[in-house]
């Protein structure tokens, strides 16, 4: 369904995207993701026609980005990143206009749409700039859908949302997939990464790596161990991190996740250490990565930070 | 009061760090005082007048040598009979018709006075008055030197009693005025905003990745503001003419088309500046400074074209609403057909098709 | 943390018009404490922050911040607390030291302190060499670093930061946590919200509020504890409802 290859893009002197090359099966759930700046709306606007690269070709549903734009435009439907509505029109004109600029009618698909404007019909007559976050969102990816897209290609959708709405969000895009849409999302929540079907983590124009996430994590090398204290956390992670076998700490809610030069050296003797230093009710166990300390790992490697 | 310095540091950095601040603070006074400074003239230069000389005797050819000599007129025609005088005002080269009765000479002699008629063109009241004032003292100036400064036996009527502007009412003046400058307003403002708001909002790129044409995009945008132009046009018309009094006199039909021609041509100029902004102040900006000002100052409207320098002159003629004002002058006080604006026309209609292909051309398909 | 609640609500209330954004709030925050304020959206978060800081007034409610009361004393409040939110945080077409001087001034430093306050804080940072950069040609994530650190310049007693870290990479997200927690232990009072949870769980203790009240207010141990989930996210999910438009 979309193929890209060999992508560069630069701005001035910025290297936005660096030689990306991959591909999404049809009917797939493709997320991108990244924090600010890694590339991702770049990225997003080379796929949907509204920047020529500066090298290499990408194709969608076999047509070229750039001699076939005019094609590419009638399949897809696009969510920008602000959701990109008419706050002055209300949510039922909003959809009305995207429904006739693409020569359909808002009944013609609503059986798409019916489980996500449903939330927000009642709401029909109010201004879209009067929405909360959680609604605009369901009214733009309303307006996306609308004219039943082949490929649907979302921009940090759920960006600034509370943590329920964006579970719902989610929800909805794995309904959407059983309805024989492509679908191509961008977000900077790793924890959302696991409801792919297929992720690219990108970081300054790189991606470096595309897998199932269950395989990223599993394939994930180093053992990784989750301490806990009852106490201040930060002088949990400077105790650890001045111990010559530990190669990397970091917070991660509660715990933190510690990597260590050197597996076979006893734990025992680590959580030793922690409590002489003054740290109560030290308990270090066994876990598994996530995609962040995937990420994470990752950045470190190529020191790579914003 | 550090707490404060603080801060104005702070603003004295921001203004040197912005370019469009620093043009409203030190470009704009500059244009200003330049554009005030010349264009801004009481004084009369070159002004072609002509000369129906019913007497062609030695007094009348002696005040015409000295008229046509000063810098202040030019000769353009000589006139032989009143019915010229019409036809030549009607033309718009000219600015007054001097007339010398019948046998000045003879009459000074005889009764101890005469009489000059001065002739203006009333829809430029200024200049019009510039003209008389002007040509009275050049007349009591060759009477001083002539007859002493004793009893000035020639009679300078000036009039001030205007062909086409009988009043002198300044609303003959400034409706034309107004309506070409609100026109130009609202459809060059209000067209480029609109579309650059949607760049700002974003909603710009959702359009794109549809299969709406630009030129849908562009004509969907034009069409309201057309409609609702010429709307207002006719409420103007309504109000010069039930409150000032000031009625259409020629063709309405002519009027209305030229009009929906000049609305077409600010809208496309709206059109062009938002394809090259990229925000809603870049376009307020380029359309207020760039667009109105110059406008407002070098289309005639207020301070007559011919008395400006001549690099005025030649800025003032790329200006859409000096040609504009000209033809709603001709139709709405002279009452004239096409045939005495088809110059202007044919330029207004040129100028239309340049920026709507500039603006098709430079409509962007993509972000960048 | 000692027992003084530097932060003292009772009873807040905040309407506008008939729409009841805030329903009588009661919490404390004690000094030292890294105070998580969560919500959904349209919740009513936004409109009890700006109250604390002074940038609104209540309807009727006992708010005291930093000794002061809200009504009465905003003025002598903005004194006290330092403000950094994701809309705005530093002038962009200033450098770093620029900013730092401006706000320093702002808050009545003296010159001398503001020059040595400014090269402490760049050198912790390690920024000291690229201190003659314009704040639009940094990153994100060194803007919300250093954001944070004109925030707490003048050495406030407490903070109150906006969703600080939206968007950020992961990396810098932890290194922006470890600023608060350094900040905390030298006793300033931070007063953070945020859209990802897992920062929830770095907090002393977390305030949930739904529709208009505080539905949850506990550690985040006893809050997974009590709710019987392993991550306040789940926590959040439980409880939280956002507000229908």
């Amino acid at each position: 369904m979309l193929q890209l290859n060999n992508i560069s893009k630069s701005f001035n002197e910025v290297q936005a995207l660096k030689d990306i090359t991959f591909e999404v099966k049809k009917n797939e759930l493709f997320g991108l993701i990244g924090p600010d700046g890694a590339g991702k709306t770049t990225l997003f606007r080379i796929i949907t026609t509204l920047l020529l690269p500066n090298n290499g070709n990408a194709f969608v549903n076999g047509f070229d980005t750039v001699k076939d734009y005019k094609e590419i435009r009638k399949i897809t439907g696009y969510m920008p990143g602000r959701f990109s509505l008419y706050q002055d029109l209300t949510v039922e004109e909003n959809l009305k206009f995207y429904a006739t600029v693409f020569g359909t009618n808002i009944k013609k698909n609503y059986h798409l749409i019916e489980d996500i404007y449903s939330h927000i019909e009642p709401f029909k007559k109010r201004l879209a700039g009067k929405l909360s976050g959680g609604m605009k969102q369901k009214l733009a990816l309303s307006c996306a859908l609308i004219h039943k897209p082949e490929i649907l290609v979302l921009d940090e959708p759920t960006t600034g949302v509370d943590a329920v709405s964006r579970a719902e969000f989610w929800q909805m895009l794995k309904n959407l997939q059983h309805k024989g849409i492509t679908i191509i999302v961008s977000t900077p929540y790793m924890d959302e990464a696991m409801l792919c079907d297929r992720v690219g983590l990108i970081q300054n124009g790189n991606i470096f790596t595309i897998d199932q996430p269950d395989n990223i994590v599993n394939s994930f090398e180093k053992q990784l161990w989750a301490v806990k204290a009852d106490n201040n956390k930060f002088k949990l992670i400077t105790d650890l991190r001045n111990h010559p076998n530990v190669e990397s700490a970091f917070a991660f809610g509660e715990n933190i996740h510690v990597s260590l030069h050197d597996n076979k050296q006893e734990i025992k003797t680590l959580e030793e250490y922690l409590s002489e230093q003054g740290n109560q009710k030290v308990v270090i166990k066994q876990t598994k990565a996530g995609i962040e300390d995937v990420f994470l790992h990752f950045s470190q490697q190529n020191s790579v930070t914003q | 009061m550090k707490r404060f310095l603080g801060f104005v540091r702070k603003e004295f950095l921001h203004i040197f760090r912005d370019i469009r601040t620093l043009i409203i603070i030190f470009g704009i006074p500059a244009a200003q005082i330049l554009i005030f400074g010349y264009a801004v003239s009481t004084d009369l230069k070159d002004a072609k007048i002509a000369i129906l000389d019913n007497s062609k005797d030695e007094i009348s050819r002696e005040i015409t040598g000295k008229l046509v000599s000063s810098e202040f007129f030019q000769l353009e025609a000589n006139l032989n009979s009143f019915q010229e005088v019409d036809e030549f005002l009607k033309k718009g080269n000219i600015k007054a018709v001097v007339v010398f009765e019948n046998n000045l000479g003879k009459g000074l002699i005889k009764e101890g006075q005469g009489n000059i008629n001065i002739i203006t063109d009333a829809s430029e009241p200024t200049t019009a008055r510039l003209v008389a004032a002007y040509a009275e003292s050049i007349i009591r100036d060759y009477q001083v030197k002539k007859f002493g400064t004793g009893f000035l036996p020639i009679k300078v009527q000036a009039n001030v009693r205007m062909y086409y502007n009988p009043a002198l009412e300044g609303a003959y003046m400034f409706v034309p005025g107004v309506i070409t400058l609100i026109l130009m307003l609202i459809c060059a403002l209000m067209t480029s905003v609109t579309i650059t708001r949607e760049k700002e909002f974003g909603t710009m790129e959702v359009l794109l990745v549809s299969p709406l044409k630009p030129i849908h995009i562009i004509l969907g945008k034009v069409i309201p503001y057309l409609l609702l132009s010429i709307v207002n046009m006719v409420i103007i018309l309504l109000m010069a003419n039930f409150v000032f009094d000031l009625p259409v006199k020629g063709s309405l039909t002519l009027l209305m088309l030229e009009s929906i021609l000049y609305i077409t041509l600010a809208l496309s100029l709206g059109i062009t500046i938002s394809t090259v902004s990229s925000n809603m102040q870049q376009a307020m900006f380029i359309s207020l400074i760039g667009l109105l000002l110059p406008s407002l100052l070098l289309s005639g409207f207020i301070f007559p074209i011919d008395n400006m320098p001549i690099a005025y002159h030649y800025i003032s003629l790329i200006m859409p609403p000096r040609w504009f004002i000209i033809i709603l002058k001709n139709i709405m006080v002279k009452g004239t057909g096409i045939m005495f604006v088809w110059k202007e026309t044919l330029i207004l209609l040129g100028m239309t098709l340049f920026f709507i292909g500039i603006s098709a051309k430079k409509f962007k398909i993509r972000l960048e | 943390m000692t027992n003084e609640p530097v932060i003292k609500v009772k009873n807040l209330v905040k309407k506008f018009g008939s729409f009841v954004a805030n329903d009588h709030l009661n919490f404390d925050v004690y000094k030292g404490e890294i105070f998580g304020f969560l919500g959904a959206n349209g919740a009513g978060k936004t409109t009890a922050m700006r109250i604390l800081c002074g940038l609104s007034t209540p309807t009727s409610g006992e708010l005291n911040v930093a000794g002061f009361d809200v009504k009465r004393q905003s003025e002598e409040i903005k004194k006290h607390i330092g403000y950094m939110s994701q809309k705005f945080s530093l002038y962009e077409d200033l450098t770093i030291a620029e900013n730092m001087m401006l706000y320093g001034g702002i808050y009545h430093m003296r010159h001398k302190d503001i020059k040595l306050r400014t090269e402490e804080m760049l050198k912790k940072l390690d920024f000291w060499e690229k201190r003659k950069t314009l704040i639009s040609d940094l990153p994100l994530g060194w803007k919300q670093k250093l954001a944070f650190s004109v925030a707490v310049f003048h050495r406030p007693e407490i903070v109150f930061l906006d969703e600080p870290t939206g968007g950020v990479d992961p990396v810098t997200r932890r290194q922006f946590w470890e600023l608060i927690y350094q900040t905390a232990n030298e006793g300033i009072t931070i007063f953070v919200t945020t859209h990802y949870m897992d920062e929830a769980e770095y907090c002393d203790r977390v305030s949930i509020m739904s529709e208009g009240k505080i539905v949850a207010l506990d550690t985040p141990g006893n809050l997974k504890q009590n709710y019987q989930c392993d991550s306040i996210n789940d926590v959040f999910i439980k409880i939280a409802r956002p507000t229908e438009a």
